[in-house]
């Protein structure tokens, strides 16, 4: 028997079974829909406690971050992610989690070289990028303007 | 002394068995169908300790404590340990071992290590050694802060993927004591067929496993039907589904005497494992704990034994390199005598 990598990759693909879309689709729409509305009421709550538009959406997101760490912290939010995927994922709430997911498990490394050194191994290339990406909007943005 | 026939296979000549063996397992484990066959399972994965890769430490340590006890043996009786497990450096195997002052093989084929261990025993207790102990073992936790994410982080495993066993396995392999018998071992070769998803594990090891069972049976001038279970190590659902194909064309069907520890630890509907168990302790439990208690109750005569192992790390994988796979074989038989 000779058998070419090229096709056993296709017998591979083959045997896995497929990933069941529907129902993901619908767990993220429904766990990031929740998400997105306890948002919008934390949001409201701020607004009429009477703060600025701008201060009032830095405050619901900080919320938002708090509530998903310590949902992290207690060993629920994954259990809600495994359900929720992408809709986990998206919001801010998921960026958290991948704060706080590897600063609890490296802790016994210790406080520097552990917690302190793997904090940023899922979110760091989100932050490295995403501020990359705001200065070259920000150039863009520049340039436009001059022009 | 053992010798070799074909191209790869050693003949146990001597008279070497498996004086005992011993599993350990968890909370997953314990309610898993095999729950029952697990000497120790304790419901706290940290097995009493500070850290992950203590708690695998004492799971080896448990499984050794408790197959010497059964064995009604002691750790100055054993003459060399052969141990391994999946962690950077071994150090699970390494750090039970430092107590026990008995001669230290350490091992790292991935998954497929009990095997390795096991044939290594045998062919060591076929010529110098009297008691030689085998020991492999995996914890999920430990593996997946190495190989993929933190525990609490939330995200979704795709049908491919496979559950890290938190299990170990250890067997005493003895000269001239002992049942089951180890007529044979073949040690396999480094196959790479190209796969390069790490949640694809059992399509990586699938063409190893196949190819070092078929090149048993050439050496050895047997087939499929001559044995009364063949099992891999932790194939999974794809990976088994795969080994089927992959032996069809090689000319050795397999029939319904095939089976794999991975689909056999886990209920994989209800305990929700995907693709099915992976992990040296998953072969290393259900050999220890299922499959040669099998053996030494007669409930079956003669078995292959195949333990997989996917040979990547972290650093290759993100390198873009492909997965090696190893697979390799150990013959159990309750005849005393020559079988082959």
């Amino acid at each position: 028997m000779s058998l070419s990598s090229d096709e056993y990759k296709k017998m591979g693909e083959a045997a896995v079974p497929k990933t069941k879309c529907l129902r993901n689709l619908s767990g993220a729409f429904l766990i990031g829909g929740t998400i997105c509305t306890i948002g919008q009421f934390v949001l409201n709550f701020y607004l009429d406690a009477g703060l600025s538009t701008p201060n009032a959406s830095a405050a619901c997101s900080m919320t938002l971050i708090a509530f998903s760490a310590v949902l992290t912290g207690f060993g629920v939010y994954d259990k809600i992610a495994k359900f929720g995927g992408g809709g986990t994922l998206v919001p801010i709430t998921g960026f958290a989690n991948a704060v706080v997911s590897p600063a609890m498990e490296f802790k016994s490394e210790g406080f520097v070289l552990g917690l302190g050194v793997k904090i940023f191994t899922i979110a760091g290339p989100v932050i490295v990028y995403g501020v990359l990406a705001s200065v070259a909007y920000g150039i863009i943005y520049w340039v436009l303007k001059i022009m | 002394m053992a010798h070799k026939i074909g191209k790869q296979t050693l003949i146990i000549d001597g008279v070497v068995g498996i004086r005992s063996s011993a599993a350990v397992g968890s909370k997953k484990e314990g309610e898993g169908p095999l729950g029952k066959d697990f000497d120790i399972i304790n419901d706290d994965s940290r097995f009493g300790e500070k850290t992950w890769e203590k708690a695998e430490s004492k799971m080896q340590e448990l499984a050794c404590w408790k197959a010497l006890k059964k064995a009604e043996a002691e750790m100055k009786d054993v003459d060399f340990i052969f141990a391994g497990d999946l962690l950077n450096q071994c150090i699970a195997s390494a750090f039970s071992a430092r107590g026990s002052k008995v001669p230290y093989i350490g091992l790292y084929g991935a998954c497929s290590t009990f095997a390795e261990a096991v044939g290594l025993s045998a062919v060591f207790a076929d010529s110098a050694a009297k008691n030689c102990l085998a020991v492999a073992s995996s914890h999920f936790c430990s593996a997946e802060r190495q190989y993929r994410f933190p525990l609490e982080y939330g995200g979704q495993r795709p049908p491919s993927a496979q559950w890290t066993a938190t299990a170990a396995g250890a067997a005493l392999v003895s000269k001239e004591e002992g049942f089951p018998f180890i007529k044979a071992v073949t040690f396999g070769t480094v196959e790479d067929f190209g796969i390069n998803d790490q949640n694809n594990m059992g399509a990586a090891m699938a063409p190893a496993a196949a190819e070092t069972l078929s090149q048993f049976f050439k050496d050895t001038y047997t087939d499929p039907e001559d044995y009364d279970l063949i099992v891999t190590g932790d194939l999974g659902f794809v990976g088994a589904n795969l080994m089927k194909e992959l032996m069809e064309r090689k000319g050795f069907p397999l029939g319904e005497n095939y089976n794999d520890c991975g689909l056999m630890l886990y209920d994989r509907e209800k305990q929700q494992v995907e693709s099915g168990a992976s992990g040296c302790g998953c072969s290393a439990s259900v050999l220890s704990g299922h499959v040669i208690p099998m053996l030494r109750d007669g409930m079956l005569k003669s078995v292959l034994a195949l333990s997989t192992g996917a040979l990547m790390s972290p650093t290759s994988v993100q390198q873009g390199e492909t997965i090696p796979g190893i697979a390799h074989l150990v013959c159990f038989s309750s005849e005393k005598g020559g079988i082959f």
